[in-house]
């Protein structure tokens, strides 16, 4: 039984078009209120025992399938987890003091949790793993489909509440034809991901749960955010012509960055690992805006050793080539990101405290063996290497971190502008370091005073909002007093029609997923610089978000549309 | 009663892979093995048991059973916990 027609609206997180059936992520069922207590103990264990044999099954399948080496061992220990013997007694004791039997798998699960949580470190990581195998259990005894994402055999399109990342982890990109999640906004962990891998996607669509049936085939606009709960065939076939418009406004984007009159932006690519940086250097770009060098820590006992990451970096910048630059950022970790080895206090507000570069100088060790890293990779491969703090406040930070890099032999060092406070004294920063970098996400946050994580502010954090492209401009003012570059790291230049906006006001370089790279180059190529300017010019003077895009939409080439 | 005591050589401690390997060593060998640390006694058949004891690597933990023809055994699991489980 399929559903009736009914169109929902999203905030579409990433360009192109899909339609064909749905596949749910199953949400954690939760324990059964109605369930009677127990009073036949042999017969509770029976059951027991079959779902646990049930679950113990799936999850091996599963660790079978997994085609990389983590999610086998991370699902091969589940398994084992699902078998434990504690875990039986536990449930078995709580069955014989009458408990039903979901509030006695509950129970037993969260005696072990609060015990491992309590540990911390290392302990305390295996309470998501705990869970994962109470939720499986509960869901098998009461009959309802294994939470998270199921086993996709065909090509379908995904809908969840929201996707946590160690379930986009298990998504195969090859059988995923789109994204709809109800909740989440477009910086969420779902938006950076389907961006990654170019998967349709749409976030925060309202009514996405209750319209749309396990049966039920949906056609998907990732531009625009649209989806089509049962779709017309009329429907269907426009959707296969807008994405053929698409592909047509695509085709013959190569080549550098640059607007129709030879204005130059350089088009780079955001990547987060090795694997992301040898993909993104197959692409048709010209580098890499942002190096994102977390991975490296987070999640590690002990900080890694420069041989480690003078590894890691002369891999990415052979990756890319001695004409391709790559700028690499600092480690940008703070309280919500905890490092074991860096002993950080528990944060209130992690996103305004001791983070980025304000680590970096508390941890000098860090940053210093970070530094020599990038610089032995320099030397090894003499690759055009950038470097750049994160989270950069004040003119005397800047200046602390240029001069610490420099005295490595790193020919470029540059800031992150991601704070309000460094937009609007970009000059003064500017005058000490060789380039700056901005972070939208980060800089609409602060700007705005919203939690970026926080999808019911999405309408605040939009970088179309006149107050934080004002602060872009600011940083961008700098850059022309001072004469050194100013670019985009933050996924607002991976909008085809933002681009235009920040190019007009002086951005020479935009870094975003790879997979946007085409929509913006050629969006660039079909305007002149100075309509890029008054473009920037409009979307500053006018009231609201949405007027700024409207004014930028009236001015642009309508074949821009299509790229949309 | 036969018992045993060993000094942790897993680098991480007693946590997931380390736990899980030894737990089911202790179920291979048939025997019921209870392992006791600061105070607290775990079933060492069950690698969540063991993992609350909160075990790290350099610690002394001792394990104990009522079967008192398991000697050999007791050996080879104490034995077994010196060694770097986290890294085989």
């Amino acid at each position: 039984m399929t559903s009736e027609h009914k169109v929902l609206h999203g905030i579409g997180v990433c360009a192109g078009t899909a339609s064909g059936p749905v596949a749910f992520v199953a949400e954690a069922p939760g324990v059964d209120e109605a369930e009677p207590k127990c009073t036949d103990v042999d017969a509770a264990v029976a059951k027991l025992d079959e779902a646990r044999d049930a679950v113990v099954a799936q999850l091996k399948a599963r660790a079978e399938k997994a085609t990389d080496e983590k999610s086998k061992g991370v699902l091969g220990a589940t398994a084992q987890m699902a078998a434990d013997k504690g875990l039986y007694k536990n449930i078995v004791k709580r069955l014989k003091a009458g408990d039903g039997m979901t509030h006695a798998v509950a129970g037993a699960a969260s005696d072990y949790a609060a015990k491992l949580a309590k540990l911390g470190g290392y302990f305390a990581e295996r309470v998501t793993d705990v869970n994962e195998v109470r939720d499986r259990l509960i869901a098998q005894l009461r009959g309802l489909p294994a939470p998270g994402v199921p086993d996709i055999t065909t090509p379908v399109i995904v809908v969840a509440r929201d996707l946590a990342p160690a379930e986009t982890a298990t998504l195969h990109p090859g059988a995923v034809l789109g994204i709809i999640t109800q909740e989440g906004g477009p910086t969420s962990h779902t938006a950076i991901l389907a961006a990654q891998l170019g998967i349709p996607c749409a976030v925060k669509t309202k009514g996405a749960l209750d319209a749309i049936a396990p049966d039920d085939t949906v056609a998907l606009d990732g531009g625009v955010g649209e989806v089509i709960v049962s779709p017309t065939d009329d429907e269907v076939s426009q959707l296969k012509d807008r994405a053929e418009r698409r592909a047509r406004a695509l085709a013959g984007s190569s080549g550098q960055g640059a607007t129709r009159d030879g204005h130059r932006v350089a088009l780079l690519a955001n990547i987060g690992t090795v694997d992301d940086a040898l993909n993104a250097a197959k692409f048709d770009l010209e580098g890499s805006g942002l190096f994102r060098s977390e991975f490296l820590f987070l999640g590690r006992d002990e900080a890694p050793t420069v041989e480690e990451q003078t590894e890691t970096y002369t891999k990415v910048l052979n990756a890319f080539g001695k004409d391709r630059h790559v700028v690499v950022r600092t480690l940008d970790a703070g309280a919500d990101k905890p490092l074991k080895f860096a002993n950080q206090e528990h944060e209130d507000n992690p996103a305004l405290g001791v983070r980025g570069l304000r680590l970096g100088m508390r941890r000098v060790d860090l940053l210093d063996t970070q530094l020599q890293a990038l610089a032995n990779a320099y030397q090894a491969t003499g690759g055009d290497l950038w470097v750049m703090a994160p989270m950069v406040s004040t003119v005397d930070e800047a200046e602390w971190f240029a001069t610490k890099a420099r005295s490595y032999g790193l020919p470029k060092v540059g800031v992150m502008v991601e704070v309000p406070a460094a937009a609007i004294r970009s000059a003064q920063i500017l005058s000490v370091v060789d380039f700056c970098s901005i972070g939208t996400n980060d800089l609409s946050q602060y700007t705005m005073a919203a939690d970026r994580l926080n999808g019911e502010l999405a309408n605040l954090l939009t970088p179309w909002q006149p107050a934080v492209l004002h602060m872009i401009k600011a940083a961008c003012d700098g850059g022309a007093a001072t004469g050194k570059h100013v670019g985009v790291c933050g996924e607002a230049g991976g909008d085809p029609l933002m681009a235009l906006v920040l190019a007009g006001l002086g951005v020479q370089s935009l870094s975003m997923a790879p997979t946007k790279v085409n929509a913006v180059r050629a969006a660039l190529r079909l305007h002149d610089f100075s309509t890029c300017q008054q473009m920037a010019a409009y979307a500053l003077d006018v009231r609201t978000a949405e007027d700024a895009r409207k004014a930028v939409i009236a001015l642009a080439d309508p074949m821009l549309l299509d790229l949309l | 009663m036969i018992t045993r005591t060993a000094v942790i050589g897993a680098s991480v401690g007693l946590h997931a892979r380390p736990a899980a390997l030894f737990a089911q060593a202790v179920d291979d060998k048939g025997i019921d093995v209870t392992m006791t640390f600061n105070g607290e006694e775990a079933d060492a058949s069950s690698a969540l048991e063991i993992m609350t004891l909160g075990v790290k690597s350099g610690d002394t933990v001792t394990i104990s059973t009522d079967d008192d023809s398991a000697a050999d055994a007791m050996d080879d699991l104490a034995q077994m916990l010196t060694r770097d489980l986290d890294a085989e």
